[in-house]
C-alpha cells in the first residue's frame, strides 16, 4: 500500500510536468497550429526558469531571498521564453507562411541547443553547479495544504501532498476547458482550427487568434520544463532527464482528444509510466528494456487512436495546414 | 483623402515565375543573415564573435587531423540525409532516422561480434551491410505501414520508435551483449569486421558518395521518383491518377530505413569499432537540416553536410578554447534553418510597396 501511494505521488510530480506541456500544444493546436517544438520549448523553460530563480538569489543573497518572489520569477522566465520560441514560430509560419512540420523541428533543435548553451553557461560562469539554496528549493517541492491535511491516512498523501505546480497546473486545465467550451472567444479560437476560410468570413481575425494561441501555449509548455527542473531534478540543470518530454507531451495531445480536462489524467498516467521502473521493480524485466516502456504505450496509443473513426475524437480540421487567404 | 480609398502601403504579390539565380541569391543572402545572428549567443559569452568562427573554421580544417575528423562528422550526416530526402519530398515526416541509424548498427554488430572468425573479411562485410540494409529498413517500414493502413501520426510514430531501439541497444551494452562483466560495454569488433580506409578515412565516403548520384537518379529520372513527387504535391491527384499510396509510402520508407541503416553499419564498422546506445550520436536530427538547407537536392547535401560538420567539430574546439558551451552550434543550426525557412516565403512572394504617386492621382 505504501509502495503503491509513494507511486503514485512520484507519479503526479513527473506528471505535472507533462501536464503544462499538453496544456500549452493543446492551446496551441487547437489554432491549428502544430507546434513540433515542444521538446525545444521544455529545455528553453526549464534552463530560464532557473536561471531566472538561481540570479534572483545571487543578488538579493540567499538570507534575504523570498521563496515566492523565486517561485514567480521562475514561471514568468520560464513563460517568457517559451512565449517568444512560440512568437518564432508563428512568425514563420503564419506570416512567412512556411510548412509547419519543418518550422515546429527547427524550433526543437534550436531549443534544445538554447536550453543546453544556457544551462551550460551559468555552469561555467559560476563555477561548478547551478543549485538554489535549500531553503529556496523547498518552496518548489513542498506541498502547500498545511500538515494536518497531509497527515490525514492515504487521502492526505494522494490529495494534499502535492507541489503547487500540480494545483497551478489543475486550475490552468479547468480554465482552459471553460474558455475552450464555454466562452464566445474560444469558440472562435476553435473555429479558426477547424476552418479558418469560415472563420476569416465570419469576420474574425485569423492571425491574431493564431499568434495569440501559440505564444501563450508556447509560454505553458516552458513552464513544464521548468517544473522538471525545479522540482524532479531537484534544481539543478539535467537534460538528459527532459530529453523526450516534450516530444511525449505532444503525443499526449493526442491522447487526451485535444481535450484539456482529460490532459490531467492522461499525463499524470504517463509521469507514472515514465517513473514506474524506479518504484516498482517487475521480476524478469531488465530495467533497459523497462524504461522504453512509456515509448512502447505511447506507440500502441498512436495507432489505437488513429483507427477508432469517432467524430468527436478528431484532430482540429485544419491542424499543421497554413491558411492563405488569396489561395482558397 | 478619405479612408475607403487607401490602399494598404505594403501588399504583397504571388511571383509567377523566379530566376533560379536569385532565388539562389535570397537563400545565400538569408545564410549570411543567420550567421549574423549565430553571433549573438557568442556575444553574450563575452567572446568575439569574429574570432570565434576563426576558431571554428581552423578548428575543423587546419590540419589534415581536423580534416579527416570533419569528414567522419560529415559521412553519416550526407547518408541520412539522402535517406530522409524522398521521405520529405513526399510530405512523410520521417524523424525517426536516429533509431534506423540504431537498427541498422544493431543488425551490423550482431554479424560482426559472432561471425567474424567463422566469414572472411570481404563476405563478412557484405553480410553486415545487408543485414543493416534489412533491420534498417524494416524499422523504417513499421511506422509507414500504420501511416498506410490507418493514417497514424508518423511524426511521433517514427520519433517514439528511436527510443524504443536505443533503448533495446542500451539493454544489448549491459546484458546479452555486454564483454567484461559489469562493464557495460560491447566489445571492439575484430579486425576483419572493419571498414578498410582509403585517403585516411574509412570507406564509408566513398558509399556516400555513390549513394548520392545513385539517389539523384531515383528522385529525378526514375517512375518512383515521379510518383512520390506527386504524392508530396498532393496526395489526391497521387490516386486519381491511380497511384497506390499507401505502397508508395512503404517502399519509400523502407528505403529511407535501408538507407539510414547503411549510415548504421558505417558508423560501426568504419568509425567506432563497436555499438553503443548513442551510436546515432544526433546524427538523424541533424540531418533534418541538412535535406531541408539543400532544398532536397542531392549535390547540395554534399557540401551543407560540410558546413554543418565544421559547425559541429569547430565547436568542439570551441569549447575548449573559449569556453563557449558546443551546444552552440545546434543555436546556430536552429538559426540556420529559421532563416532558411522563412527566405522561401521571399522567394515566392514579391513585396510591393504603394508609391505615393499613384495614390495621389
Amino acid at each position: 500500500m505504501t509502495t503503491l501511494i509513494a507511486l503514485v505521488v512520484a507519479a503526479v510530480t513527473f506528471g505535472t510536468v507533462l501536464m503544462f506541456g499538453t496544456l500549452g500544444e493543446i492551446l496551441t493546436e487547437k489554432s491549428g497550429n502544430l507546434n513540433l517544438g515542444v521538446e525545444g520549448i521544455m529545455y528553453m523553460g526549464g534552463a530560464f526558469g532557473l536561471g531566472g530563480a538561481f540570479y534572483y538569489e545571487k543578488a538579493v543573497g540567499a538570507a534575504a531571498s523570498n521563496g515566492t518572489v523565486a517561485l514567480i520569477i521562475a514561471i514568468v522566465a520560464a513563460f517568457a521564453i517559451g512565449a517568444l520560441a512560440g512568437l518564432i514560430f508563428s512568425f514563420i509560419t503564419v506570416t512567412l507562411r512556411a510548412n509547419q512540420n519543418v518550422t515546429g523541428l527547427a524550433l526543437t533543435i534550436f531549443g534544445t541547443g538554447v536550453g543546453q548553451f544556457t544551462g551550460e553557461f551559468m555552469r561555467v560562469k559560476e563555477g561548478g553547479y547551478v543549485a538554489l539554496s535549500n531553503n529556496l528549493k523547498e518552496v518548489f517541492v513542498k506541498p502547500i495544504f498545511p500538515q494536518a491535511l497531509v497527515n490525514i491516512p492515504v487521502v492526505g498523501k494522494l490529495l494534499f501532498s502535492h507541489n503547487i505546480f500540480l494545483y497551478l497546473g489543475l486550475i490552468l486545465a479547468l480554465v482552459m476547458h471553460f474558455y475552450l467550451t464555454k466562452t464566445r472567444s474560444g469558440l472562435y479560437l476553435r473555429s479558426v482550427g477547424e476552418s479558418p476560410s469560415t472563420a476569416d468570413t465570419a469576420g474574425i481575425n485569423i492571425t491574431v487568434y493564431k499568434y495569440l494561441a501559440t505564444i501563450i501555449g508556447g509560454g505553458i509548455s516552458a513552464i513544464g520544463g521548468m517544473v522538471y527542473i525545479t522540482t524532479t531534478a531537484g534544481c539543478v540543470w539535467n537534460h538528459e532527464g527532459l530529453a523526450g518530454v516534450g516530444w511525449l507531451a505532444v503525443a499526449l495531445v493526442i491522447f487526451c482528444m485535444w481535450k484539456p480536462l482529460n490532459a490531467v489524467w492522461g499525463s499524470i498516467l504517463f509521469g507514472a509510466l515514465m517513473i514506474m521502473y524506479l518504484r516498482l521493480y517487475i521480476p524478469g524485466l531488465p530495467t533497459e528494456i523497462y524504461k522504453i516502456l512509456p515509448y512502447v504505450v505511447t506507440v500502441i496509443v498512436l495507432v489505437l487512436s488513429s483507427m477508432r473513426n469517432n467524430r468527436e475524437k478528431q484532430p482540429p480540421m485544419s491542424l499543421g495546414l497554413n491558411y492563405f487567404r488569396e489561395e482558397r | 483623402m478619405s479612408k475607403e480609398k487607401r490602399s494598404p502601403m505594403i501588399h504583397l504579390a504571388k511571383r509567377s515565375e523566379i530566376d533560379p539565380k536569385a532565388a539562389w541569391a535570397i537563400r545565400f543572402g538569408s545564410v549570411i543573415v543567420a550567421l549574423i545572428l549565430g553571433m549573438i549567443p557568442v556575444m553574450i559569452t563575452g567572446n568575439n564573435p569574429i574570432e570565434a568562427y576563426g576558431i571554428i573554421i581552423k578548428g575543423s580544417l587546419s590540419k589534415p587531423m581536423y580534416i579527416k575528423q570533419t569528414l567522419k562528422v560529415a559521412i553519416p550526416l550526407l547518408g541520412c540525409a539522402l535517406a530522409i530526402a524522398p521521405c520529405f519530398k513526399m510530405r512523410f515526416w520521417n524523424i525517426g532516422a536516429e533509431g534506423q541509424i540504431t537498427a541498422g548498427a544493431i543488425a551490423a554488430s550482431y554479424f560482426a561480434l559472432y561471425w567474424s572468425d567463422k566469414l572472411p573479411h570481404i563476405v563478412l562485410l557484405v553480410v553486415m551491410f545487408l543485414s543493416a540494409i534489412v533491420v534498417g529498413g524494416i524499422w523504417g517500414l513499421i511506422p509507414a505501414f500504420f501511416k498506410a493502413k490507418w493514417n497514424t501520426n508518423e511524426t511521433l510514430f517514427t520519433l517514439m520508435m528511436n527510443y524504443i531501439i536505443i533503448g533495446i541497444v542500451a539493454y544489448l551494452q549491459g546484458g546479452p551483449w555486454e564483454g567484461r562483466k559489469g562493464s557495460q560495454i560491447i566489445p571492439m569488433f575484430a579486425k576483419n569486421a572493419r571498414l578498410p580506409e582509403v585517403f585516411g578515412v574509412h570507406c564509408g565516403w566513398i558509399i556516400v558518395l555513390v549513394l548520392t548520384l545513385l539517389m539523384h537518379i531515383y528522385m529525378n529520372y526514375t517512375k518512383h521518383g515521379f510518383e512520390v513527387a506527386v504524392i508530396g504535391d498532393s496526395s489526391n491527384t497521387a490516386r486519381y491518377a491511380g497511384m497506390n499510396v499507401g505502397s508508395i509510402m512503404m517502399r519509400t520508407m523502407f528505403l529511407s530505413g535501408a538507407i539510414c541503416g547503411i549510415v548504421g553499419f558505417i558508423t560501426v564498422s568504419g568509425a567506432n569499432h563497436t555499438l553503443y546506445s548513442g551510436v546515432a550520436n544526433g546524427v538523424g536530427f541533424t540531418s533534418i537540416t541538412v535535406a531541408w538547407l539543400s532544398q532536397l537536392n542531392c549535390f547540395a547535401m554534399i557540401i551543407i553536410s560540410m558546413v554543418l560538420a565544421i559547425l559541429t567539430k569547430g565547436s568542439n574546439t570551441l569549447q575548449t578554447k573559449l569556453a563557449v558551451p558546443a551546444s552552440i552550434s545546434g543555436i546556430v543550426t536552429g538559426i540556420l534553418l529559421f532563416c532558411m525557412l522563412g527566405c522561401e516565403f521571399f522567394i515566392n512572394y514579391e513585396i510591393k510597396i504603394r508609391r505615393n504617386k499613384e495614390a495621389k492621382v
